[in-house]
């Protein structure tokens, strides 16, 4: 559930699922068991099984349960009771939906076009590039805690950037960001993208790097402008990157909620709180682990829908790769 | 022998060194006047490093001080977290568990990611598959099953829990791109080894490994920074004091009462810097790995 993960891989195993796989031509000796790949792939399949598959099935049959801790003489088979009270009762859960829809949306789209933008110019030949990189890309690396951190320092209305900007003339004093629910959503935004950026600046200058030269100068010859060979040469190689490494980065940003749970806690008045921060409360405060369940259900569901629905809709792996 | 097996240093892996060389590299395309690289590169810094600054400002200056620049610089606040807040432990935890889940992860991927690339079964697309899928599975919706899961294995407030939980989360990309990075080796390469005689595990480790390094190197940082830095699992799975991570002890130093801003930010200097450290020595490499990992179509 990584940040970060590459785009491309994603690309290989689908591009295998097509093409065979040429296999090594190698002389059988009779020393290499046909159960070798098995019990290679064993510990990383026990350990699938154990605690992904394992607790994803648990997930399931938790979310037809009333399941509290501190309450069970509760407890028992619910049916489908908790759905019914998330899709009818639950206001809340609606509302935390629309608001990871909006989060998702915003971040994944501004991280895009600032990730891209700075990998055209890294990506330049210019002087003081490595270093340049280096900088740009440092926040990648930055933990949503930490991200926290420094942003809250950032943004304290009585020794952040807010009084500084005041003595200078700028903005009032006083302001506080994250306690005002007309600011607070953009506060984090912000904060967000910040260590979001390199992201896409890693995966799309990885990717950028594989257009090729000659393209460029053929089409310089011909005259087209650098815009022209913008949208014409490198958005079209981009855009396998750029669907996979939306989708990944979408996903990222749904589930994780470092950020949001150390910033904001999902306040105010419950303004910033995504769907899975909003189970993650149910189900560590409330205790009400059957009904966090039936939430984590309606969120993969949600997820996964939307991931198959968004690969679709942007043809991956078109025809013209 | 085993020189003469390492000799071959075929078009596999592309040289990870290409800062240097790419100033020789003059285009012939037309290319952008300077102030267009540098102007918007300027502002993205600026946006990039003051937050880096502010926290370091808070710091190092002394309490109480409005100063920008921290001056005189004092190491209190660092003293205070260490010694005070218990970061001196958190921080020999996240060390620990950022490197036994690096190489748990390593190992694991390592061994999967070669019966992936190179042998052929039954279960090799299904297998894929899963791993692609469990991209989607949230960790954080994991967190109550998981917590019973280690309940029930008396794994609760052990360090085990959270390396366990950080790299079976690792282990599905980190495959992923290994076994790209093993297949872009080509086979022949082992296979001479293996008629000169190798078993297919001297020939691995003689042969391949050598020339996976680059790749393993970015998956096996990228799997110390996300253990190092991640939260959740420690915050649910550990709860006595000397078993927290940096991360946690960054949380309570945000959400206790009176929020002491100096120690806030020396606790997070200290959060920050192993990970600048592991970052300056791949972010070259970085780029380089993962585009070896790809396979171009």
């Amino acid at each position: 559930m990584g940040r970060g993960p590459p785009v491309e891989n994603g690309e290989a195993v689908m591009a295998e699922a097509a093409t065979e796989r040429t296999r090594p031509r190698r002389r059988r000796r009779g020393r290499t068991p046909r159960s070798l790949p098995y019990v290679l792939l064993a510990p990383a399949g026990l350990l699938m099984l154990g605690f992904i598959a394992y607790p994803m099935f648990s997930v399931l049959y938790y979310s037809l349960q009333d399941y509290n801790v501190t309450k069970p003489w509760r407890n028992g088979f619910a049916g489908l009771e908790n759905f019914r009270e998330i899709f009818t009762d639950d206001p809340f859960f609606w509302e935390t939906l629309a608001f990871s829809a909006k989060w998702v949306f915003v971040e994944v789209s501004l991280q895009l076009v600032f990730g891209l933008a700075l990998a055209l110019i890294i990506n330049q030949t210019f002087i003081g590039r490595a270093a340049a990189r280096a900088l740009v890309f440092s926040p990648w690396a930055v933990s949503g805690v930490l991200t926290s951190t420094i942003w809250i320092l950032l943004y304290n209305p009585s020794t952040g950037l807010s009084r500084y900007l005041a003595d200078a003339g700028i903005g009032e004093y006083g302001t506080s960001v994250l306690a005002d629910t007309g600011t607070v959503f953009w506060g984090a935004v912000i904060a967000e993208l910040w260590r979001g950026v390199p992201f896409f600046a890693i995966l799309i200058l990885a990717d950028l790097q594989s257009v090729s030269k000659d393209l460029y100068e053929a089409a310089s010859v011909d005259g087209a402008s650098r815009v022209r060979q913008f949208f014409h040469i490198t958005l079209p190689h981009l855009r396998d990157a750029i669907v996979l490494s939306t989708l990944l980065r979408a996903v990222w940003e749904f589930n994780n909620v470092d950020l949001l749970y150390t910033l904001t806690n999902g306040g105010p008045a419950g303004q910033t709180t995504t769907l899975p921060l909003y189970v993650a409360q149910t189900g560590i405060h409330g205790n009400e682990f059957g009904y966090a369940a039936a939430l984590t259900t309606v969120a993969f569901v949600i997820l996964l829908f939307c991931s198959i629905l968004y690969l679709r809709l942007s043809k991956f792996g078109g025809d013209d790769k | 022998m085993t020189a003469a097996l390492t000799t071959p240093q075929p078009v596999v892996t592309p040289p990870p060194s290409e800062p240097g060389g790419s100033r020789k590299r003059r285009r012939s395309y037309d290319e952008p006047p300077r102030w267009q690289i540098y102007l918007p590169l300027g502002v993205y810094l600026v946006f990039t490093l003051v937050p880096f600054y502010w926290m370091l400002l808070f710091a190092l200056r002394e309490p109480g001080s409005d100063s920008l620049v921290p001056w005189p610089i004092t190491g209190e606040h660092f003293a205070k977290v260490w010694n005070e807040r218990g970061f001196d432990t958190y921080f020999v935890n996240s060390m620990y568990v950022g490197i036994a889940s690096m190489l748990m992860t390593l190992l694991v991927a390592l061994s999967g990611g070669y019966a992936l690339a190179r042998f052929k079964f039954r279960m090799r697309m299904p297998f894929m598959l899963a791993l692609l899928c469990s991209q989607f599975i949230p960790g954080a919706l994991m967190l109550v099953p998981l917590f019973e899961i280690f309940r029930e294995l008396t794994l609760l407030n052990s360090l085990w829990s959270v390396i366990i939980a950080e790299t079976v989360f690792q282990l599905p990309l980190s495959m992923i791109l290994i076994s790209g990075f093993i297949r872009n080796v080509p086979p022949s390469l082992e296979e001479q080894a293996w008629v000169d005689g190798c078993s297919r595990f001297r020939a691995f480790l003689a042969v391949v490994l050598p020339l996976l390094r680059p790749g393993l190197v970015a998956v096996g940082s990228f799997a110390f920074v996300h253990s190092w830095n991640h939260f959740l699992f420690a915050l649910m799975f550990l709860n006595s004091q000397d078993k927290q991570t940096i991360p946690v002890g960054l949380n309570t130093l945000l959400g206790s009462d009176s929020v002491d801003l100096g120690a806030l930010a020396a606790g997070g200097v200290v959060a920050a810097v192993p990970v600048v450290i592991v970052f300056a020595f791949i972010q070259r490499w970085l780029i380089t790995g993962f585009s070896a990992g790809a396979v171009k179509g």
